[in-house]
């Protein structure tokens, strides 16, 4: 940021005497804040898992593991097998993601540039569903995926479950067809004219030139899928297809497990979400901040 | 550039027709015009098709379902009866109606209190640092990114009145203890500060962008005018952050009065101290009734009431846009 841009107080009064004394004691006091906050409880569970059990109960607590147990890890990947339910996680997010962007980014190029009669009513159907809390539509989709209307199939724990209604995703349609509406139908007209059908036009044009808005819909897809829970929780009620949140939540609830085997079992969880947010920590959080501005 | 074969040419001529030919073109003409808009809608249904389809069954047809199934009763072996609004009745007639209904305010306001306020607070804060920005915007966003579950297990433990990590602190410097989740004082509250930890970073981040957009002229010509740092906050930054302040707030009523996984996990299903709407439906047609119609119709209602903070939401970002 520029020295013209100015914010709330002034450089001159942050540079004086006192205000820059100020400065560095709320600099200080909310880094430590900041790090005891949302830092430490991290901390926490990765050390929490190593410690034994009755190191991890005892009063007062150790800030670093008297002994070292790093095996505890190993035996939460076999013994309550979250290695099975974080693959299970794993092939969810990633299938629900490849459908969305395959269902979405057809769905979104048809109405921003094929624009079919009645498009403008199918675009407003979608983006109605934003309206709709998906809390109020939680029971009868329930009902719906045990016994899908046309098909009579029951998609309960199977994948299809978390991957077709995560498919009709407006957020998706509405961020992507914005963007295919910026593409100059000129660009389209021209490769047209030499021949390219409707397909390799998406694939060879608007594709490569959509990559920013692909990213932030991908990122937000697969954190989706990654958090979720109640849903989940709902059609995937055997123990053998469930998710990581849904197979930690149960064992929690079955009092056979040890405090520190659990501590892992919250670590592996979180593991991956963390590595995507050190990766991908810029266009997760511009991506916030351009919904907050644009509202 | 490009040499075109004839019957490409040809149909390029025929496609761009609506444009440039004379509507009044001889009878061939408009057939083949028609055959050729008939075609392109096709093919562009046929790109909408997944869509269509996943829309209008897991979206559309729940919703119709969803009201259809709150005037019934259906036990999904003979044939749905029409019961009309018996299910609203016995919605409205049970003892944990208005329980959770006050629950679930009780969440939303503080939740509001907590998750509205110090986030706001805190961006306000940030954007005056100079340094290590990017470290406090990671801090925050941190547990967004965390499973909601894990967050939730993970104060489980800190909450534990007997070995958590909270109790050992507080009595290690010397402060009353509590029971946390397990005291029915203090349960909600307890609900209220897992929730907020791990979804603020959303809203601090996004206070953030706003407070950057800020132009930098209007504090310089409060502090010209002699108005304080709390003067300036308050006729400078709250003014210019309204439309994005009122935003988050609609923003997060809707989120907050839809919690489950809180007093799911934290606090029991059957814990009359933290039922919230959500818990209650969820009791209703997977545990305690086995009753959908029963979970429908406390659905509709909910649906009504978060269907208008949704409305007033998307009305205010229309007209912003």
């Amino acid at each position: 940021m520029s020295a013209m841009t100015r914010s709330l107080v002034s450089e001159a009064d942050l540079r004086r005497g006192s205000g820059r004394l100020i400065y560095r004691l709320v600099l200080g006091a909310m880094a430590v804040a900041f790090t005891l906050a949302f830092l430490f409880p991290l901390y926490w569970m990765v050390t929490g898992a190593l410690k034994s059990p009755l190191e991890l109960a005892q009063t007062p607590p150790t800030l670093w593991p008297q002994e070292w147990h790093p095996e505890t890890y190993l035996d939460a990947w076999r013994r309550l097998e979250i290695g099975k339910f974080l693959v299970n996680t794993a092939f969810y997010a990633l299938g629900g993601w490849l459908i969305q962007l395959i269902v979405d980014v057809a769905a979104a190029y048809a109405l921003s540039k094929l624009r079919p009669v009645l498009g403008n009513v199918v675009l407003g159907g979608m983006l109605a569903s934003l309206m709709l809390p998906a809390a109020a539509l939680l029971v009868p989709a329930y009902l719906t995926v045990a016994e899908v209307p046309i098909f009579g199939v029951n998609l309960l724990n199977t994948p299809w479950a978390l991957w077709l209604p995560g498919a009709a995703n407006a957020f998706n349609i509405y961020v992507l067809k914005r963007f295919f509406d910026q593409i100059p139908n000129d660009l389209l007209d021209s490769a047209g004219i030499d021949g390219a059908g409707r397909f390799r036009l998406l694939w060879h044009i608007v594709l490569p030139l959509s990559r920013p808005a692909l990213a932030v819909v991908s990122i937000f897809a697969i954190i989706g899928s990654w958090k979720d829970f109640l849903w989940p929780l709902l059609v995937l009620q055997d123990p053998e297809v469930q998710t990581i949140s849904v197979a930690l939540s149960r064992l929690a609830s079955t009092g056979r497990v040890t405090n520190n085997e659990m501590f892992a079992g919250l670590a592996i969880a979180s593991i991956p979400m963390v590595i995507v947010f050190m990766v991908f920590q810029r266009s997760i959080l511009n991506g916030l901040s351009a919904g907050a501005l644009k509202g | 550039m490009t040499v075109i074969a004839p019957e490409q040419a040809a149909s390029t001529a025929r496609g761009s027709g609506g444009r440039d030919v004379a509507p009044a073109g001889p009878g061939p003409a408009r057939m083949a015009r028609l055959r050729r808009k008939i075609g392109d809608n096709l093919q562009a249904y046929a790109f909408l098709a997944a869509g269509l389809l996943c829309f209008g069954l897991f979206s559309w047809w729940p919703l119709v379902k969803g009201i259809v199934l709150s005037f019934q009763q259906d036990n999904f072996v003979t044939d749905p009866i029409w019961v009309g609004f018996d299910n609203y009745r016995a919605v409205l007639d049970d003892p944990l109606f208005g329980t959770a209904w006050l629950n679930t305010l009780e969440f939303t306001g503080l939740a509001l209190l907590f998750g509205f306020a110090v986030p706001f607070v805190m961006a306000l804060v940030i954007n005056e640092f100079r340094h290590a920005k990017g470290f406090f915007r990671f801090a925050v966003y941190l547990p967004v990114m965390l499973p909601p579950i894990v967050s939730v297990l993970l104060w489980q433990y800190f909450y534990d009145p007997g070995t958590g990590l909270f109790n050992a602190v507080l009595s290690g410097v010397g402060l009353p203890t509590s029971d946390w989740t397990q005291s029915p004082k203090m349960a909600m509250i307890s609900l209220v500060l897992v929730s907020t930890w791990a979804n603020m970073g959303g809203a601090t981040i996004m206070y953030l962008a706003g407070l950057a957009g800020i132009p930098g002229e209007l504090y310089e010509a409060a502090e010209l005018d002699g108005a304080s740092i709390w003067q300036r906050v308050r006729h400078v930054t709250i003014p210019q952050m309204r439309f994005i302040m009122l935003v988050l707030l609609l923003l997060q009523i809707v989120a907050t009065m839809q919690v489950f996984i809180e007093p799911y996990q934290l606090t029991g299903t059957t814990n009359e101290e933290t039922i919230t709407v959500m818990v209650l439906i969820y009791r209703y047609a997977f545990t305690v009734n086995n009753d959908f119609g029963l979970a429908a119709a406390m659905s509709v209602l909910l649906f009504i009431v978060l269907g208008a903070f949704s409305a007033v939401y998307l009305r205010l970002t229309r007209k912003a846009d």
